[in-house]
């Protein structure tokens, strides 16, 4: 069975978003970047089920620019055994994203999409759920555990008020949340082994081309802030201020 | 300009996330139809009825609908969007899960989680796990949205709608629901909650949480939260977490207990009217953003609050 699994080159999550005082973004220039966290959760778990044997074969696609190769590399260091970039320097939105991974997905015929259920630069959470609408094939989001077999796949999901499973029929798309596995450090052997595995980058007119936006951002602001209120003394100093100063017991 | 909003329910009861959803509906238009997807969903449609604002209550019922599974969803919502410009979903599990489907099947760019709704087709979005706001003007004839409830306030209720059955679609030929452990609670809901207490990694054990951070919630009739680091050490479930990538809550009172305040933690309550926070460490970011900080180990400083309370008729 082959896995394709998407990975995004995003903000390291450890670094805190500044916006630009312009207002035209979020300030990027010299902060460190990585793979979305989601992302690499996808990749270990695509690993972790090539090791039991039920996978051949991880490709690891990537659709940004030329450094987002790193990312590629990361994830065949963990484990994924070739990687596509298509490379590009705008910033595509998850319609487009999605079309482009879905012309990949029709022309490397996996049969499961691991992929992570939101990057946390643009927070939208749509792209596996739209891939697997254009591919008309069923969809797991925010996967807790994945027991794969070669015709289905049994997905246990985070779900608002607790967990629901879901079986699906492969080939199918599958989004990882975050407990879904604590993904590896990649070893240095891995690292060395990685750099001679394949990364074919390609444009996105090779699968059949990129979409103009739908949506125009019209300002990027800093949210606003809290400011750091008082101490109080003890429990009893804060009971009265919570009573009568705040109002909200 | 006629706007759709799917309900938040659980085939018995619809959740207030729908009354706040269509807020956000009556803010681009007075057109506002509710479709309650599920199954048995009788009572839950009338409870939409009654919502101020709604002009009709659609249902559709199936056992994929009932089950809330995606794909059927979609397919009930995306023939219906004939007769809509717009569909509103609340950001729950299910919506973020549904919401993108309609978009890519109607090739509209979806709009993730709004708090503000600027213009017809103009909204403000958190990006970077809140440390960001955007505003974005979509150029699609078609507009799917999820809206971050908590950002909204719920609709009143007085309303009258007329209720009409509508094709509940294909269903989900491809998904099978197999089980599902929800957890049963006499706690007010977490996302909507008026107060909500916290604990995090300090807790140091499962059953420390339960003895410290649950009586202290029923006191206040209070919901249950917990921080990632606390849930990921598994003290409490992952249905508590609060947070960037668990919930985004905004009660009137929120009391974090032995919670560092990690930014991804932050994301995810900031929003709060008041924030408690109790915490040994005085450095601990979570007071740069509380409104009254307690400097105290959560051994003594929680019973010390109940005794507080109790003193107080709380």
């Amino acid at each position: 069975m082959k896995i394709l699994v998407p990975v995004k080159r995003a903000i390291d999550s450890n670094v805190k978003a500044r916006v630009k005082s312009d207002q035209t973004g979020v300030d990027l220039a010299n902060v460190k970047m990585s793979m979305n966290p989601f992302c690499e959760i996808a990749v270990e778990e695509a690993v972790r089920l090539k090791e039991k044997g039920l996978a051949e074969e991880i490709v690891a696609v990537s659709i940004g620019p030329i450094q987002a190769q790193e990312t590629i590399r990361t994830a065949l260091a963990i484990g994924a055994d070739r990687g596509i970039l298509i490379q590009t320097d705008a910033d595509p939105e998850p319609l487009e994203v999605a079309k482009l991974l879905k012309a990949v997905a029709l022309a490397e015929a996996p049969r499961l999409i691991l992929m992570g259920k939101q990057a946390i630069d643009g927070d939208n959470n749509a792209v596996g759920q739209m891939l697997s609408a254009l591919l008309d094939w069923p969809q797991a989001t925010f996967a807790y555990k994945i027991e794969l077999s070669p015709q289905v796949v049994r997905v246990t999901r985070e779900v608002d008020g607790g967990l629901q499973t879901l079986e699906l029929d492969l080939p199918a798309v599958v989004t990882a949340d975050l407990r879904l596995n604590e993904p590896r450090y990649a070893s240095l052997p891995n690292i060395m082994k990685a750099k001679k595995k394949t990364i074919d980058v390609k444009t996105a007119d090779d699968y059949g081309g990129a979409g103009a936006g739908h949506l125009k951002v019209l300002r990027v602001t800093e949210p606003a802030r809290r400011t750091a209120g008082v101490k109080v003394e003890n429990a009893a100093d804060l009971v009265a201020r919570l009573k009568t100063e705040a109002g909200v017991l | 300009m006629a706007v759709l909003v799917v309900a938040d329910h659980d085939n018995a009861q619809l959740k207030d996330n729908t009354h706040k959803t269509v807020t956000a509906a009556l803010a681009l238009t007075s057109d506002v139809d509710v479709l309650v997807a599920g199954a048995g969903v009788t009572d839950v449609a009338a409870q939409a009825a009654r919502i101020a604002g709604v002009r009709k209550v659609l249902t559709a019922e199936s056992e994929a609908l009932g089950k809330q599974i995606a794909e059927a969803l979609s397919g009930c919502v995306v023939p219906l969007m004939g007769g809509y410009d717009a569909v509103l979903a609340p950001a729950t599990s299910v919506g973020k899960n549904f919401s993108p489907r309609v978009a890519a099947l109607l090739d509209v760019a979806p709009i993730s989680e709004i708090v503000e709704v600027v213009g017809a087709d103009t909204f403000t979005r958190p990006i970077y796990a809140g440390n960001a706001l955007e505003t974005v003007q979509s150029s699609d004839a078609k507009r799917v949205i999820t809206v971050r409830a908590t950002a909204f306030k719920a609709a009143e209720e007085g309303g009258s709608a007329p209720v009409e059955a509508v094709d509940p679609g294909p269903g989900a030929p491809a998904t099978r629901f197999v089980s599902e452990e929800i957890l049963k609670s006499d706690r007010p809901e977490l996302a909507a909650a008026k107060i909500v207490v916290s604990g995090g990694r300090a807790m140091g054990s499962a059953e420390e949480f339960h003895r410290v951070i649950e009586p202290l919630a029923d006191r206040l009739g209070a919901a249950v939260g917990a921080s990632r680091a606390a849930v990921d050490a598994g003290y409490a479930p992952n249905d508590y977490q609060v947070g960037q990538t668990g919930k985004v809550v905004a009660p009137q009172l929120y009391i974090a207990i032995g919670i560092s305040g990690a930014i991804q933690h932050l994301a995810g309550m900031k929003d709060s009217k008041v924030i408690v926070a109790i915490n040994k460490d005085a450095d601990a970011p979570i007071f740069q953003v509380a409104d009254y900080g307690l400097v105290a180990d959560y051994k003594t400083a929680v019973p010390e609050l109940m005794a507080a309370l109790a003193a107080a008729g709380k």
